[in-house]
Parts: structure tokens; sequence; C-alpha cells
């Protein structure tokens, strides 16, 4: 099955164009990104296809895609709920901050994912707005100094259908859309 | 966000909102020194920067100017020039909010740079995470375009210059110069031996020159003022200002921008307001989680290149992180530690395995199982790691926590001596968390590639 529809297929082509000839394999970043926005993940398919779009072998690609952890093989919840428990948030209380989005989100103990697939929550590595201490991304849009009882209210809004307003800019309303941002398939169309 | 307003560079307009979009950065006299540069030769370009003394602000703190001289002219191939905004180093937030405020100062920069080294096209790497940044930088490179200060010729030069954003993935290591070239060209971002430099043979195998945001967001200003100008502020060896990254244990975290010279006190307490909670200072992280440690009685150490190396550490990304007397030195080194086991690529087997080791050590001596001897093995790990590598990823995990041991002996000791963590679960750091290893992570990777 192709992932791209036609549109999609017209929007890969415009991606592979930002890179000079000869150098397309650079756009293989945004191309699994693509089909991350397609798919809500990746998946054999769509490996394949980003392989077959920069002719090189579904296994360079999924080589490639494994190194990244913004790049997702696994399930993966329609949002993901990132607590940033490096050390300037860990010095202001992230622990409990991560622990409360774990259990409001329902997802069970060792896990990532809850059960409904609505939520995908994890750990992250410094997310650079360390003065914001705790800091929490949803769909990779920033929420500043979260408290407990902040990220409880955060996944509430987000099981309602709700778009929560980040700290800065704009929130994709899902991590689908937040992959097609990153794909910049918003900059070719 | 600021001490006194003779110091600001690169945080000039930061009280000004309508810098973030082309006319108002316009409006403010921006894109000035891009055009003072483009008046110039290349050369004499180069030259004003070698005079500033500017150095660069990502960590390494190699002279800019230098570095632009090094990129050959006339090789046949075409010279890139790569922006390295991947800004993963923990504690560190200043390119991102250089970005946020006013792109166009660091695009300025970047064309400065471009034109310096006869580059006609940069790409822009930007840290997959910062999903804001990436568009905002995305519309202030397209506001470029259409005021022709980017394209077929720059602000009616005939110097042409074509600009790509290209977005990161989730990768530490991609900050590190060489593992990034390797992102940027469509492989899993592990970094390469050097020699061959960038600067010779970086992006596709042609001659590349590679700088930071903080770096390319002084320059505008340097071509303004006169590199002489620059060279007078800050302390000797270290021209300038810099946009420190105040966080942790701090009344007011921020990003400011001081003379370099400046002492850690006059950062923590004067402008930071001091450590809150009447909690006491316990320890300073001066340039990211990956410099050495220094104790609460160094807090008249000078934030400049010199000073911190008397004191045995670095500048590094200009992070500056308080600890305060609730966290324990143990859990400290542990969390910086599993960062850099969860973030090493995996290539060179000294940091590989050297991070994993680090950890279950450090574990161990945590839960207070640890025997005197694997102390001595936690220093020996880290000291095989040192100098052994590629790239200092290795280095960024070995140097702090061999200096956490060194300047918190008695802590580690008390671990080891009385079977436990002496903070009996009170410490600020207890029980922090660390993202699963990608090693794990990929064992339970659910795609199954067909042979």
């Amino acid at each position: 099955m192709a992932v791209l529809s036609d549109d999609g297929r017209r929007t890969a082509a415009a991606i592979i164009a930002r890179y000079p000839a000869g150098r397309e394999r650079s756009a293989v970043l945004p191309l699994l990104y693509l089909m991350q926005s397609v798919e809500g993940r990746l998946t054999h398919d769509g490996l394949r296809e980003v392989g077959e779009l920069l002719g090189i072998r579904t296994a360079e690609v999924e080589a490639v895609a494994s190194f990244y952890t913004m790049l997702r093989l696994r399930p993966t919840g329609t949002h993901v709920v990132s607590v940033c428990t490096n050390l300037s948030c860990a010095l202001r209380g992230a622990k409990e901050v991560f622990e409360a989005a774990h259990d409001a989100a329902g997802v069970e103990h060792g896990e990532e994912t809850s059960p409904d697939g609505v939520f995908t929550v994890h750990e992250e590595e410094c997310l650079g707005a360390c003065d914001a201490a705790p800091v929490v991304q949803v769909d990779f849009a920033n929420h500043d100094r979260v408290t407990p009882e902040r990220v409880v209210e955060l996944v509430e809004a987000l099981r309602a259908g709700a778009v929560p307003a980040p700290s800065r800019g704009r929130a994709p309303k899902d991590f689908r859309e937040a992959s097609r941002i990153l794909a910049g398939a918003e900059e070719t169309t | 966000v600021n001490a006194t307003p003779t110091t600001r560079i690169v945080t000039a307009n930061w009280d000004d909102p309508d810098v973030v979009g082309i006319d108002g950065y316009l409006a403010a006299g921006g894109y000035e020194g891009l055009r003072a540069a483009l008046a110039m030769t290349p050369a004499e370009v180069i030259d004003l920067v070698k005079t500033s003394g500017l150095r660069g602000r990502g960590g390494a703190g190699f002279p800019t100017g230098v570095k632009w001289s090094f990129v050959p002219q006339g090789t046949g191939k075409p010279t890139y020039v790569v922006a390295n905004f991947d800004e993963s180093e923990p504690g560190t937030f200043n390119n991102r909010e250089i970005i946020e405020r006013e792109p166009h100062r660091f695009l300025e920069g970047m064309a400065i740079a471009a034109y310096a080294v006869q580059s006609h096209v940069a790409f822009v790497y930007c840290r997959g995470e910062f999903l804001w940044p990436g568009e905002i930088l995305d519309a202030a490179i397209r506001e470029a375009y259409a005021k022709d200060v980017f394209g077929a010729s720059v602000l009616g030069s005939g110097f042409e210059l074509e600009v790509v954003l290209h977005r990161g993935a989730g990768a530490y290591i991609c900050g590190e110069e060489t593992a990034l070239l390797s992102s940027l060209e469509g492989y899993r971002g592990q970094p390469r031996l050097r020699p061959p430099f960038p600067a010779v043979e970086g992006l596709y195998a042609s001659p590349t020159l590679i700088n930071n945001v903080e770096t390319l967001a002084t320059v505008p200003k340097i071509l303004e003022m006169t590199g002489a100008a620059y060279a007078k502020l800050g302390v000797e060896n270290s021209a300038g200002t810099r946009v420190f990254s105040l966080s942790g244990n701090v009344a007011n975290g921020g990003n400011y921008e001081v003379e370099l010279g400046t002492s850690l006190r006059e950062l923590v307490y004067d402008i930071g307001g001091g450590i809150p909670d009447g909690r006491d200072l316990k320890a300073i992280i001066p340039g990211g989680s990956s410099v050495p440690v220094l104790s609460a009685g160094e807090i008249d150490t000078g934030l400049d290149f010199d000073a911190m190396a008397q004191a045995g550490t670095m500048l590094g990304s200009g992070a500056v992180i308080v600890i305060d007397d609730r966290a324990c030195m143990v859990q400290l080194g542990l969390r910086v530690a599993q960062f850099y086991m969860h973030e090493s690529c995996g290539k060179c087997t000294p940091c590989r395995e050297g991070t994993r080791w680090m950890v279950q050590l450090l574990r161990k001596i945590e839960e207070g199982e640890a025997s005197q001897s694997e102390l001595d093995l936690l220093l020996n790990v880290c000291d095989r790691i040192l100098g052994n590598c590629l790239c200092p990823l290795g280095d960024a995990a070995a140097m702090p926590v061999a200096s956490y041991v060194a300047k918190f002996r008695d802590e580690y000791q008390r671990h080891i001596d009385e079977g436990g963590c002496p903070f009996g679960g009170e410490s600020s750091l207890e029980g922090v968390l660390a993202p699963v290893d990608q090693l794990h992570s990929h064992e339970r990777s659910s795609i199954e590639v067909p042979a």
C-alpha cells in the first residue's frame, strides 16, 4: 500500500528539490517526518517508500530512522507528551510532573503509550527552556513551569479534544500535524 | 533582561517585540552590517572578525575569524555554510531565545559569513524539538527572500545566496559538527575522524564553514561597531559579551548578556537574585552539563575562557546551572552519566561501553552497594574514556563526573561508608528519571522488515 497520495508525492518531490542535485539523500529526515504525518508513526511501508523516493534500500532508511528519537518506529499515541527530566528540570520537580502525566494519561507501568492509543508519555532530555523548568512539550509545543496539577489539566484537555495553548507560538493539533510541520510540508505548498 | 545597555550586542533589541519580523528589524537598523560587509572584500571582512577577537560560542571557543580563513578558495567544489542550531547541551537555551526574538540578526550574521567565505548555499540545522523556533526561522527566511536579502543578488550586490532550513530529529550528538554533517547528508548522526576538517572536506566532502547561532548573531554588530571596538569589550583572550543561560536553583533564571569576565557571583546573585527558599549554594555548573563543576567557594571565578581554565573547567555553551544544598552529588553524577549514555552514538567503544559502566557504578554507589575499590574504578573508567574517542561526547560524561568525585569526595565516601544515600530520600534529585536508552527502544521496535 502506498503511504503517500498524489498530493503527498508532489510534496515529497518539493522536499527533495531543496537539496543540491545528486544529494537527494539529505531529504531522508523530512521524508520520514512526512510518512509519520500520514501514518502517525513509521511503518515498514513508510520506510520502503522513502527508500524508493531516494533510491536507497529500506534497511538503510531504517538504520537512519532508528537513530533519532523523534522518528517513532513503535505504536504512538495521538498526542505525544514529553516531560524534560534533565538537570534544571529535575532540580525543580520534574519527577513529580512526569509521574502525574503518566498516571493521568492512563499509561501502564513500564509502558509509554496508553491502551486507548491517545497518549504517548515519555521522559525527555533537555528541551532548551531551562529558566521555565519544569518544561513539558505536548506534540512539541512548549509548556513552561508545569506543576503536577497543570500537567493533569493538559492531559484532560487533550482527552476532551482541545488543543491547550502553549507558552509561546502555536500548537499543532496532534502528533501527525507536528510531524507535517517538521517535514516542512507546509513550506513547499 | 540585562545588566547595562552598553553591553548589549546580541540582545540589544530584545525589548522590542517587532524585531521578530523583517520590517521591525530593518526599522531598528537591521541588515546594515551585511550591507557594510558587501562593500568590503571578503578578505577584509575576515580580517575585521579576526580583529574583534570573537571566539566561537558553541563550546570549543575557537577564534571565529581564523576559522573563516581556513575555508579554502578556488577548489572547484561548492563551498557551504552550515549554521548549527541543534542546541541541546543540558542547561542551554540562548540560541533558542535569539531565534524566537530576533531571527534576522542571526540570518544577517550567517549571510555575512557566507560572503566572507564565498559560499552560495547555507543550511540551517535546526533542532527537531524546536518546533516553534523552526517555524519562526522558516518565516524569517521567506521574508528575507521577499526583500532580496537572500536569493540571486543579496541586497542588490550581485552576490548569490540560497538558504535551506533543515530540521533534526532528536539526537544530542548532532550538535557535534561532524555528526551534524553526517545527519545533514542523510545518515545516522555519527561523528567522523578529523582530519580532514570540515573547512576542507565538510558537507558533501566540500569546503564547509560551521558556526553556532550565537556566534553568527554577534557578527552584524561587529561589522557596525568595527572589530577594534568589539575587542575592547570583555577581558584579555575573551573579547566581547556572551548570552549566559542561567537556570536551576536560582531566583530569576533566564538569558542574560554580560561582558566576558563578569564574575559568576554577579550573574547568580546581582542579576539572578541568588538562591531561593533560604537554601545555601552548593555547586555551580558553569558551561552546560559536560563541564567540570565548581564548588560554592569558587563563586568569584570570572566568566571568561582563561579564568574558567584556571579553575579547571570551561565556559562551554554558556549554560550556568545553580545547585543548592538539597542535591545529592552522587545522584547528580548518575543523572549526567545517564544522559551521555543515552546520547552516545555507539561508534567508539570507550564512550559506548564506558558511559554505561559509569552509570552502573554510580547506581551501586547511590544504592550503598559499592565497595571502596568501585569508587576508584569509576575514576579509572572516566580516565579511560578521556581523549580516546572521535568526538568529545565521552569526555563530556567523564570530565564532570570525575569533578563531582574530586570536589565532593566526602559525599561519595559517605555513600560507601554508610551503605546508602546520606540524604535518606530527601535529595532534590531523588529518583530522577532518564529516558530509556536507545538500545532498549530499538529492541521494542515493532517493525518487521521482510527478507
